[in-house]
């Protein structure tokens, strides 16, 4: 299989949807395969692999338009797919901003970028398992209170990406993705925690080693032990990267073209106004070197581009595709993305909150008493009306100094507050996934626990 | 409608019985204890209207084949798209390749017990494969009764999701299983505007069901309730913080069930020692007014299933009884390791994942109070009628559900609504709070869907109305100052 293989076959659906009446139409195949090797308490679990494929086509009948997918790509189904798409896009309601991206907004020029590298697929599977392995080894053996594990998982995925329209675009790229991770059980006095850690790139040969991934997550579960719950207060609250990154989510969540032009989002007409601190600069860069969510082309083949969503606090640029920015009569910012069923939809890339100069433990000593946010849980967050309650442990802080675990508390205050609190962000930016976020400091927020 | 699911696979794609056992003997080649083949045919259509206008409209057809070998407590798997010959062979033999990484061979699984052939979803038609006229009729109805509900109801959005799954399921230890499953949900959501706020409500429901469950359940009632949430929502008053009483109404918040207790007692996290529940069967985990039961054998809900993706027929599986923690939610991999029985609970998202316990329909059965004497006994606290998603550490036991209508009680009454709070607690005690528990159970309309290692599926909960003694209620209003 090579990126541009399924090309005629994208050109052979085009030209049946636009022979059976379509005015115009969209081709997506996506086509990979995925390998993942779990190993629990030192021994293979489970082997997995999977070749998958589909095809999704959008058919235009004027101002209508709808969504058909596959994953059978004989020509029979092709034909029934075409057939499907035009049904329903004829029943379907006229939306005047419905259409392909204009023209113009397609750039000759894609960004060379380098997204797709062999090695990892290449490796013999004993070579990935010993990998798993080695990293729960590590963790196994950082401490004689690491008791169990959920085990350690390699994983590697190739993927081909081929876009095609009825303007003549036909463009594709191919994407790896390699990451291993371990998730290790510590027990003491009654007390059980488990936490995790990992480490993904486009190119294996980036990898962190194993032994400092199972040791790291080794730490994270250790340090849970005797949690306790505290009580009810209002404190300052430090973020660590993962729990800021979901955070971060929220925002983009709340940023994208789809939330903002259906109004289900608290930054509805917030455009050019100051929504967060000063301190906080929010970029999305789908060009971003070995960046998880780095790619040369959105969903629609328009070429990927550097936006700044929010600069020193004013919110510059929502995140867009074409459907979204003719609505708010802005230009797409290559945000394109496909839900499962190939119907389109507005994500981000590489979406990040960029770091300061501090040092998170500097963060952490300019805090007297408060609370350090090491993971949340739930679906608190509603990105609507911008009200936050989240789930969270964490650390709690005496004098500027990490004193005992916490857990069993929740958050809560609004993401607008959340954002304009901000009152320092940590120079440990690490991309970890598609969203990222430094060690954050929010002035305060309410704590509740007994 | 058996007999057509009878030959589907065969009259369609060739799908043989020599076909499967070419492919179950290549799998277990290298010497795997055991192999099935779960061979699926789905097709899905989504309508959805915003602004009024019938957009975002599809159809998906999926089909493959997931194929499993057992080695021990090994697993292999490897799964094709489509039917194609060449491509089943290959993902046979990844999947067979488990037995070459040295797991110590064991026994098959058992199969469940064998019960009357079930019918939990006699749906003449489903709606996947009913022209779009109808289906587009209840958007436009729902849309109508959302808009017309207040003006200040700004956005409304009524989506439907449809699917029929076609399966069969062939192991090396017995004959092929097969089911037709249809699965529909309906959903408003409604954006509500002051002018100054935002405020957001949904409501939904769906199951295994046909075009007559708009009959009792019509689109407009789904409409109101969004709308009416929405609207209720721009005078909610901030949410206390802090730990009190909390009342949670029947229905849809037995999802607290689901977060507090269901998770941990999957078999898997039990047998590897990972579940803040692991180890604890016999031991008293909830007050004695508290009967909890799985059942995926419920009519046309949508977590029932006439057989698990693994071939079992599914059942009642009591889990907690009068406070005493009973059994645990097996597939036929942990029933085997754990020397238990399998309880119809091997669940999987679709041919692309290998089957895990999982949760049916999980509820709590009645009991005695009225819901005036549950209310009434509670002087400063929550009650809490609907909820969003929740989450649980299965290990540490510590979970959240988050509320999205909710009320103050204040000396025995109901009184003003609050804004959304999640809820935070202790699985294995939080049931031990339980105080009382009202007369009527009701299950959820039928919107859950669950996660787990990547796969999501269709389930339901459902609870009486409960007083629950003490939860930790993560508002913003600190109750101490």
């Amino acid at each position: 299989m090579k990126t541009k293989d399924r090309e005629p076959l994208a050109r052979k659906v085009l030209e049946l949807a636009l022979g059976a009446g379509a005015s115009d139409a969209e081709v997506v195949i996506r086509e990979g395969s995925d390998f993942s090797a779990s190993v629990r308490l030192q021994k293979v679990e489970s082997l997995q692999q999977a070749n998958y494929r589909r095809l999704s086509l959008r058919a235009f009948h004027g101002k209508r338009a709808a969504v058909a997918a596959t994953s059978d790509f004989s020509m029979e189904a092709a034909e029934k797919l075409v057939s499907d798409a035009l049904e329903i896009a004829r029943a379907a309601g006229e939306d005047p901003w419905s259409g392909l991206p204009s023209p113009e907004s397609y750039s000759p020029k894609i960004p060379g970028l380098e997204v797709c590298f062999p090695a990892a697929s290449e490796l013999p599977v004993e070579d990935k398992i010993a990998l798993a392995s080695v990293c729960e080894r590590a963790a196994l053996e950082a401490d004689p209170r690491i008791v169990n594990s959920e085990g350690a998982e390699f994983s590697d995925k190739l993927v081909h990406n081929l876009y095609c329209n009825s303007l003549g675009i036909c463009t594709a790229y191919s994407k790896t993705t390699v990451s291993l991770s371990v998730t290790p059980l510590a027990e003491s006095g009654g007390s059980k925690q488990r936490d995790y850690w990992l480490t993904t790139h486009l190119d294996f040969s980036k990898l962190e080693p194993p032994e400092r991934v199972g040791i790291e997550a080794a730490r994270r579960a250790l340090r849970r032990l005797g949690a306790r719950k505290i009580k009810t207060c209002e404190v300052p609250i430090v973020l660590e990267p993962l729990a800021a990154a979901s955070v971060l989510k929220n925002v983009s969540e709340a940023v994208s073209g789809t939330a903002i032009v259906r109004k289900a989002s608290f930054l509805v007409g917030k455009l050019g106004t100051t929504v967060a601190s000063h301190l906080v600069t929010i970029r999305d860069d789908a060009l971003l070197e070995g960046g998880p969510g780095s790619r040369p082309f959105d969903a629609e083949g328009i070429a990927s581009k550097r936006t700044t969503v929010v600069r020193n606090g004013v919110l510059e640029s929502y995140l867009l595709d074409s459907y979204s920015g003719r609505k708010l009569g802005l230009a797409s910012t290559g945000n394109s993305n496909r839900e499962p069923n190939g119907g389109p939809s507005v994500g981000p890339s590489n979406f990040f909150l960029e770091g300061g100069a501090a040092s998170p433990a500097e963060i952490i000593a300019s805090v007297k008493r408060g609370l350090i946010v090491t993971e949340l849980i739930g679906f608190g967050a509603d990105i609507v009306s911008g009200n936050y309650s989240q789930g969270a442990s964490g650390i709690w802080i005496e004098d500027g100094q990490p004193a005992f675990p916490v857990e069993e508390v929740t958050i809560a205050g609004s993401l607008t507050d959340m954002l304009l609190g901000i009152e320092a962000t940590g120079n440990d930016l690490q991309a970890l996934g598609e969203i990222f976020a430094p060690t954050v400091l929010i002035g305060k927020m309410i704590v509740s626990g007994g | 409608m058996m007999s057509d699911i009878e030959t589907f696979f065969s009259d369609r794609f060739g799908l043989s019985g020599e076909t499967q056992e070419r492919l179950l003997s290549r799998a277990l080649a290298r010497g795997g204890d055991y192999a099935d083949l779960y061979f699926e045919y789905r097709v899905k259509d989504t309508f959805s209207m915003e602004e009024s206008i019938l957009k975002n409209c599809s159809t998906t057809v999926s089909m493959g084949v997931g194929i499993r070998v057992l080695r021990g407590e090994n697993t292999g798997y490897a799964y094709a798209d489509a039917f194609d010959e060449d491509d089943m062979s290959k993902a046979a033999s990844a999947a067979g390749a488990i037995a070459l990484t040295g797991g110590t061979a064991l026994p098959p699984p058992q199969a469940g017990a064998q019960h009357p052939a079930q019918d939990l979803y006699p749906v003449a038609r489903s709606l996947a494969e009913l022209e779009p006229g109808p289906k587009i009729r209840l958007l436009e109805e729902a849309d109508r009764a959302a808009r017309r509900y207040d003006p200040r109801v700004a956005e409304v959005r009524v989506v439907l999701a449809n699917e029929i799954k076609r399966v069969l399921i062939r192991s090396s230890e017995g004959d092929p299983v097969v089911d037709s499953q249809p699965l529909t949900v309906f959903q408003v959501s409604c954006i509500a505007s002051d002018g100054k706020q935002l405020q957001v409500g949904i409501k939904g429901g769906g199951g295994r069901i046909g075009l007559d469950f708009f009959e009792s359940r019509s689109p407009s009632y789904f409409a109101r309730e969004a709308a009416r949430r929405a609207v209720l929502l721009l005078q909610a008053e901030e949410a206390p913080a802090g730990p009190m009483p909390v009342v949670l109404g029947s229905g849809w918040p037995g999802i607290l069930l689901h977060e507090a207790i269901g998770h941990g007692l999957e078999a898997d996290f039990n047998r590897k020692g990972l579940s803040a529940f692991s180890g604890r069967i016999g031991e008293k985990v909830a007050s004695e007014l508290c009967t909890v039961v799985d059942d995926g054998t419920l009519p046309f809900r949508r977590g029932s299933l006439n057989f698990d993706d693994e071939g079992n027929p599914t059942e009642r599986t009591v889990l907690i009884e009068k406070g005493i923690l009973r059994g645990y939610m097996h597939d036929g991999l942990s029933a085997k390791l754990m020397n238990a029985a399998p309880t119809g609970n091997g669940r999987r998202e679709s041919y692309a994942f290998a089957p895990l316990p999982r949760m049916t329909n999980t509820f709590m059965l009645a009991g005695r109070d009225t819901e005036e004497e549950i209310l009434r006994s509670v002087s400063r606290g929550l009650y809490a009628v609907s909820f969003g998603g929740g989450q649980v550490d299965i290990t540490s036991g510590k979970f959240v559900f988050t509320a999205s209508e909710a009320y103050l009680i204040e000396g025995g009454r109901v009184t003003a609504p609050v804004k959304g709070a999640t809820l935070i607690g202790n699985g294995p005690d939080i049931l031990t709070r339980v105080s009382m528990v009202g007369r009527d159970l009701e299950l959820d309309e039928g919107v859950g869907t669950c996660g787990k290692a990547g796969q999501n599926l269709p389930v339901g909960v459902g609870m009486p109305m409960i007083r629950v003694d003490e939860i930790t209620v993560g508002g913003t209003r600190n109750q101490a100052q």
